[in-house]
């Protein structure tokens, strides 16, 4: 039998994926964007399983809110992307460097 | 609760929002050249929502409970408060703001509608009772805050600080929303109310690891350590008007929501919370102190500097009573002052080329070049660093006292020893701009609308300010007040 215990594992370990993914990263701007869908799928997920487990539809009205806002996140975090790519010529994590102190 | 009546009290919002919307369809059909009159627009539609906010204000000392859309936000005195600097910031930003871009032949009426867009996220963060409001409030302020981070497309720099804003702040979102979640699932609600019903008893870990997670993301937004390593770079980068807005509006905003947050539905659990809030207060001031010293770009050196100022707000706010929370307000509203003034001094100094300047080196010798701005930029930096004839002063006072009455004594005595150690890198302002040479040309007029906004934030932070402290007191009180009535 499949409890919330194990809904909200799968959500910690993808949260958790989520979060190195952006640390330990160091090759390319790309994976950070991919890290935070990551973490707000598995926010996604906790919404949904306590949703179901609290037979109150509150959290899944919410996953519908995540699940928009994020795709508005995604767009502009490409858009951002794009004009540092222009002006760089780059999008390696390592060559952010320009502002430093 | 009818619906005209929660339209009335969401009234600012949707005010700003239909200007916005306007205002976006001018700029689309109007394209460059409509940029000034959507910036007069966008400030008269701010003014118009600061005065609705301060009518609001009136209302909700009246006691009348301001709900509206069933509780998922509400019109109360704290809410209003902190909707009147947060606008006035912004208003405060638009003035000073068209010179600079211009300068790169890169303002576009973009850039007013996005200050819009924002203001209205802020005012939700600030006015939210409901974590679904808190989210969308927060998101909409946060979006549109990284597109004006990289504003300066053909700048690698602004460009920069518009990724490591958006990977930092989507981050912060993150956590925070997860931490929601888990609040969520372990209090069975979204609603404040609720959760504080819900929280009053004992604390589950899986609500306890919600309550870590919410604050841990929002000392992301207020940039508070250790959740502070983006704030230098993001300030540094970003187009100095921004960067003002950056450190005056969204911090009255996430402050704003993490006083709420922390005194309506966490109230219940004081002590899971305070441990947290004064190690915050405490590594922030040290930090924010130490970290300014070296630094030779001003923008820099204010970006830690308003780390260190969000330290001594923190301190009003681990003292957790009404005392504690109108310190942080009366605090927020003489820091926003300071900051705006700062910033405007800065956008002041230019090359007779008109380009902007940054660094110490730029200032040295400001005293012969400029006089006014110098003695301007001097009581600026004196009252940052709370020096007692400047109205700075009076901020860092209200928060320490909340702190002693709360008997967080140590609290406050170490708060005061580390406000020493910042007390050094205002006093190099002195130096550099009194006693050395003055070693590059400098344009030597600046546009009148500048000198309004500083002579403005100057006045109230000169000693004439503290005619406004019982004024101030009282409006603070009134905005703690809302919490307590709604215990």
């Amino acid at each position: 039998m499949i409890g919330i215990e194990h809904y909200l594992v799968v959500s910690a370990i993808l949260f958790v994926i989520g979060v190195l993914g952006i640390f330990l990263n160091r090759k390319n701007i790309i994976v950070i964007l991919m890290a935070i869908e990551l973490i707000l799928l598995s926010v996604n997920i906790n919404l949904v399983a306590f949703s179901a487990y609290l037979t109150d539809m509150i959290g899944q009205v919410f996953a519908m809110f995540v699940l928009t806002v994020a795709s508005g996140e995604a767009a502009i975090g490409l858009a951002i992307l794009v004009i540092y790519f222009r002006s760089r010529g780059t999008i390696a994590v390592d060559d952010a460097d320009r502002l430093k102190g | 609760m009818s619906f005209a009546s929660s339209l009335y009290f969401t009234g600012a919002e949707v005010g700003l929002s239909l200007t916005g919307l306007v205002l976006l369809l001018v700029a689309a059909w109007g394209g460059q050249k409509s940029a000034r009159m959507v910036t007069i627009l966008a400030v008269a539609g701010l003014f118009g929502a600061a005065i609705f906010s301060m009518h609001l204000f009136d209302l909700a000392t009246s006691e009348v409970a301001g709900r509206a859309f069933g509780d998922l936000y509400r019109a109360d005195a704290f809410g209003s408060f902190g909707k009147v600097l947060i606008y006035l910031a912004a208003i405060a930003v638009l003035m000073v703001t068209p010179r600079f871009f211009d300068q790169r032949g890169a303002y576009r009426p973009e850039y007013p509608v996005l200050m819009l867009f924002n203001a209205v996220g802020m005012g939700m963060m600030v006015s939210a009772t409901d974590l679904m409001t808190l989210y969308i409030g927060l998101e909409m302020s946060s979006l549109s805050s990284y597109v004006l981070a990289s504003f300066l497309r053909q700048d690698s720099r602004s460009a920069e600080a518009g990724l490591k804003y958006f990977v930092l702040g989507g981050l912060a979102s993150g956590i925070i929303l997860y931490g929601v979640s888990l609040v969520y699932g372990f209090t069975g609600g979204t609603s404040y109310e609720g959760i504080r019903a819900a929280l009053e008893a004992d604390l589950s870990t899986g609500a306890l690891f919600g309550v870590v997670f919410v604050l841990a993301g929002m000392a992301f937004k207020i940039s508070a350590v250790p959740f502070h390593m983006w704030t230098p770079d993001v300030y540094e980068g970003a187009p100095t008007p921004v960067t003002a807005f950056f450190a005056t509006a969204p911090k009255v905003a996430a402050m704003g929501m993490l006083v709420r947050m922390a005194m309506e539905p966490f109230a219940g659990q004081v002590e899971a919370w305070r441990q947290i809030v004064i190690f915050a207060a405490l590594a922030s001031i040290v930090v924010g102190a130490l970290g300014a010293i070296g630094q030779q770009n001003l923008k820099r050196l204010l970006a830690y500097s308003s780390i260190n100022n969000v330290g001594f707000i923190l301190i009003g706010l681990a003292a957790a009573t009404p005392a504690g929370v109108a310190g942080v307000m009366t605090y927020l509203a003489i820091y926003v002052a300071m900051t705006v003034g700062s910033f405007t001094a800065l956008l002041m100094l230019r090359d007779p080329m008109g380009n902007n300047l940054e660094t110490f080196a730029d200032i040295s010798g400001l005293s012969t070049k400029r006089p006014a701005l110098a003695w301007c930029l001097l009581a600026l930096m004196f009252s940052l660093a709370g020096i007692p004839p400047l109205f700075g002063f009076w901020g860092k006072f209200v928060v320490f006292q909340a702190a002693v009455q709360a008997d967080l004594v140590a609290l406050a005595a170490m708060g005061i020893a580390a406000s020493v150690i910042g007390a050094f890198y205002y006093l190099k302002f002195i130096k550099v701009m009194f006693f050395d040479e003055p070693t590059r040309e400098l344009e030597t007029e600046s546009p009148l609308g500048h000198w309004v906004v500083l002579g403005l934030s100057v006045l109230v932070i000169s000693p004439l300010g503290y005619l406004l402290t019982i004024p101030l007191g009282q409006w603070s009180a009134a905005a703690a007040a809302s919490f307590t009535a709604a215990m």
